[in-house]
């Protein structure tokens, strides 16, 4: 099978947008950064930061809408005082169409 | 021995090739070249100094007829071969011929992708690819009109070469900003304004629709937004393909492109292929320095030598005049990453530099890229630059000394730039004040009367106190909006006014921001400070706003939203009372709940809900109560002279005409009002940013109240006699402090600035201008009186923000 799953079109997330991607295991937010790059990112940090995919965007860092917390998309660290990392997804951007991890939102890839 | 060579394709890659063979040794090889097009070698990469005139065909030539009769080379221009045979190791040509090659070499190069918009079929419809297509733009002159498709290096080097023979020319991109994949958003920013000038339309975040054509022929694009854009010419210039559509016919392995080794080698050992054809460890290119490279190792490969391709990093250059751009290597963010970013305001460049482990692995430029290549050394050579990285951006000829200014946007400012609204003093008059001998603050207040009215305009006085007198002036102390930049909150509201800024990269750039793109503090303040100077002209920019104002509900701590209708005065009826009994069943919300100002909470909404929620609230006449919003919250009343024994006036009937005046307005914080029909104050209008207690004789209007984490009582501002005037008083105090207040500040903490008097002055004493401000209020509710969840629940605006981009929890698990 394949690794990566498509989820949709880079033109459903609007530039400095986000959207949610709902798993078995919770929210992963997928951002579109100003200049179309793609991160995924789980959308909470449990009991400390999130929905991150309702954040502001600026370079390519989200602030967290509750606590004003700013994570790094790439890799999920928070910046500043804050310490925490929320987990990161790889996922890609082809010929239009957004694609991420398989891993990242199948409960089980046991069946193939 | 002499062996037989076949290539397919004379483009600037193979052309190297062969240069390079005939160097190394003339008889080794016996050459075929075969061309679809019908001619040899020439430098592609300068198409657009022949499309705008500055250079003919024949300068780009790169080898004519003469060099390859002296080279040796068979030509077999304008001629396509039709397949290649790898196991007989020979090739067909379109006119049946068969040849045969020891050595065969693609440089198929690659093909302009076409967008398969309904109609891009039609006469007139063109890629920028080749010479033909040049000549075609060509035949355009004054009064022709055309759509170019495709906002990166390309489709601006032909929108500039069409716009250059007097064409008018717009530019679609379907990004945010120019260049994306080169420049960040403020270099993008300079760019658009430096094609804007020559007079270029740029559209960006525009979405191509439909080629329309009327007798075959092209007419106009039609965006999806229903523009239609008419024009005789529609150069779409959105990307290339590697072509291998022969590779792949001929049966060797191609992925995006004809997959090579290092040594250039395919899947084939007798078959070679060079430049945009191919694909190197996943990589594709585009530009001439990797693709002449290559040939470098071709030529080696087929001579029997070792050698291996390694990428390097690229630089682009954009070959318009006027605009002048440089990017190279990898600008993307990353958490080991480093920006280093110098503006100039007054000259219009931008640099920034990428720093990563102490080598440079980036750079942008705009306006100034003199230093262009030695930046891209230090990048290519991955260069220690640690000892020079203080001074790195000033580039190889900084000799120790200046420093970045942070009074460059003031320095810029034309002479006759507003500075003191109050007293309507320009930048020309302070600075003729301080050469008069005025050399401290108080001085210029006396004499120019700037900054001696509100004193919003002391921190840019100061400014103008230190460009002017350099060293002698000691600069106070000034609070930053934030980490971003060195201005205050009141110097960025006068200078976005002063130099008519209209965008949040164009505030970054002329405001010499030092972050490339600012942060969550400064994004929303310059938001809001556009959307108060520029009604109807500011594109509101939702993704700089915090999450309540974008989705128009107020996040809980738990993820969900809570939705509060408006409620005019307080007041509402049985129906609007049973629909948000029914709303409340039909979404489960857990908590319904009646707020303090005077309306009902309706908690615990799923965000995907919102929509559909807002859409059966909106039936029964109802909208948003933005409670929400830092602006026009509600206006609390009491039941006034209708009903009580005690009242004086219409309370609650002016309430609703407030609110009915004001709802759907933005400021810098949020508003509250309140009007009581008596002393009794049973509204607690003595507690709000503006309250109004009706009396015998008429309605005294109290400001500055808060009951919040400060609790204040309001003062009053003044006594009248009518409700039109009090309605009048109202707007007109709350445009002043729309206008004058630092975002986040609310009334109260505005009124400690600029004093009470002072406000008394402007629209208790000065009638005219009370009226003046009250206009400016009316004027700009006319593009904000949008109820924002009508547009999103029957308009779908917005409707990514609402719905998840995909739910893996509904797919049945095996």
């Amino acid at each position: 099978m394949s690794d990566f799953i498509d989820i949709g079109s880079i033109n459903d997330i609007p530039l400095r947008g986000a959207r949610v991607v709902r798993t078995h295991r919770g929210d992963i937010a997928v951002f579109r950064t100003a200049t179309s790059e793609v991160f995924a990112l789980d959308e909470y940090l449990p009991g400390k930061a999130g929905p991150l995919s309702n954040g502001i965007q600026h370079d390519n860092k989200v602030t967290d809408p509750m606590f004003n917390w700013v994570f790094d998309l790439a890799t999920g660290e928070a910046q500043g005082a804050d310490e925490g990392t929320v987990g990161t997804y790889p996922v890609k951007c082809q010929d239009g169409r957004i694609l991420i991890a398989a891993s990242a939102v199948n409960a089980s890839v046991a069946a193939e | 021995m002499t062996q037989k060579l076949i290539i397919i394709g004379a483009g600037m890659a193979s052309g190297r090739v062969i240069e390079h063979l005939r160097d190394a040794a003339t008889d080794a090889f016996d050459i075929t070249l075969f061309n679809a097009e019908p001619r040899g070698n020439y430098n592609r990469i300068m198409l657009s100094p022949v499309l705008s005139g500055d250079k003919t065909y024949q300068e780009i030539v790169i080898h004519d007829a003469e060099w390859y009769e002296n080279n040796d080379v068979t030509c077999r221009f304008g001629e396509k071969v039709a397949t290649v045979d790898t196991a007989a190791k020979t090739v067909t040509a379109e006119n049946g011929d068969v040849l045969s090659y020891d050595k065969l070499l693609f440089g198929t190069g690659s093909n302009p992708f076409i967008i398969p918009l309904p109609g891009h079929d039609l006469d007139g419809v063109i890629a920028y690819r080749d010479l033909e297509d040049t000549q075609q733009m060509m035949t355009l002159g004054e009064g022709h009109k055309a759509v170019v498709i495709g906002g990166g290096l390309l489709g601006l080097e032909a929108a500039a070469g069409m716009a250059a023979r007097g064409v008018d020319v717009t530019v679609i991109h379907i990004m945010g900003h120019l260049m994306e994949r080169q420049l960040d958003e403020a270099a993008g920013y300079l760019l658009r304004k430096a094609l804007v000038d020559k007079g270029i339309t740029v559209k960006c975040s525009a979405n191509s629709k439909e080629i329309l054509g009327e007798n075959g022929k092209v007419r106009a694009l039609l965006l999806d937004d229903g523009t239609e854009l008419p024009c005789d010419l529609l150069v779409m210039a959105v990307g290339i393909r590697p072509n291998t559509a022969l590779a792949q016919a001929s049966g060797l392995a191609v992925g995006r492109g004809i997959h090579v080794d290092d040594q250039l080698l395919t899947s084939n050992q007798d078959i070679l292929a060079v430049g945009e054809c191919v694909e190197h460890n996943g990589a594709l290119f585009g530009l001439v320095a990797p693709l002449y490279d290559q040939a470098k190792i071709v030529a080696k490969t087929l001579l029997g030598e070792e050698a291996a391709f390694v990428p390097k990093e690229v630089s682009t250059k954009l070959k318009v005049t006027g605009c002048d751009l440089f990017s190279a290597g990898d600008f993307a963010e990353g958490e080991t990453r480093e920006d280093i970013v110098f503006r100039d305001p007054a000259r219009g460049v931008y640099k920034r530099l990428v720093i990563e482990a102490n080598t440079l692995v980036g750079a942008v430029m705009y306006g100034d890229t003199a230093d262009g290549s030695w930046f891209y050394g230090l990048i290519k050579d991955a260069t220690d630059i640690s000892d020079m990285r203080d001074t790195l951006i000033f580039g190889p000829a900084y000799q120790g000394g200046s420093t970045m200014d942070p009074l460059a946007a003031v320095a810029a400012l034309p002479d006759d730039a507003e500075i003191c609204g109050c007293n309507g003093i320009s930048k020309g008059q302070i600075v003729a004040a301080i050469n008069a001998g005025a050399h401290t603050l108080d001085a210029v207040k006396a004499t120019s009367k700037a900054a001696s009215s509100c004193g919003s305009c002391a921190g840019l006085v100061a400014d103008l106190l230190g460009v002017t007198l350099g060293d002698d002036f000691k600069m106070p102390e000034k609070e930053v909006i934030c980490k971003c930049s060195d201005l205050s909150h009141d110097d960025v509201r006068k200078l976005i006014v002063a130099k008519e800024i209209k965008s949040i990269p164009q505030a970054m750039q002329e405001l010499d921001w030092k972050t490339s793109c600012g942060c969550h503090i400064c994004r929303p303040a310059l938001n809001y400070y556009m959307v108060c100077a520029w009604p109807g002209t500011y594109e509101d920019d939702g993704k700089s706003r915090f999450i309540n104002e974008r989705v128009h509900a107020n996040i809980q701590k738990d993820g969900t939203y809570s939705v509060v209708p408006r409620m005019l005065g307080g007041i509402t009826t049985p129906d609007e009372l049973r629909a948000i009994a029914d709303a409340a069943d039909k979404y489960n919300v857990p908590t319904v709940k009646v707020t303090g100002g005077q309306r009902i909470d309706l908690l615990g909404i799923k965000k995907e809900d919102l929509p559909s929620i807002w859409y059966d609230l909106g039936k029964a006449g109802m909208m948003s109560g933005q409670a929400y919003a830092k602006g026009l919250r509600t206006v609390k009343t009491c039941v006034g002279s209708d009903h009580c024994r005690f009242g004086t006036q219409d309370s609650t009937g002016l309430g609703i005409k407030i609110e009915e005046a004001m709802w759907g307005a933005w400021s810098p914080h949020k508003f509250k009002l309140a009007v009581s029909g008596c002393p009794r104050n049973c509204a607690e209008a003595t507690c709000k940013d503006l309250g109004i207690i009706c009396v015998d004789s008429g309605y005294q209007i109290l400001v500055g109240g808060a009951a919040g984490l400060d609790l204040r009582e309001t003062e009053l501002l003044v006594q009248v006699a009518t409700e039109e005037d009090a309605i009048e008083v109202a707007c007109a105090f709350y445009q002043l402090y729309r206008e004058g207040a630092q975002y986040l500040h609310r009334p109260y903490k505005w009124i400690a600035k600029v004093g009470l008097d002072w406000i008394k002055e402007q629209i208790v004493d000065d009638l005219e201008n009370r009226k003046a401000q009250a206009a400016k209020f009316h004027y700009s509710q006319k593009f904000y009186q949008i109820d924002p969840w009508a547009e999103r629940a029957k308009q779908g605006k917005d409707a990514h923000e609402f719905a998840p981009m995909a739910d893996f929890t509904k797919v049945a698990a095996e």
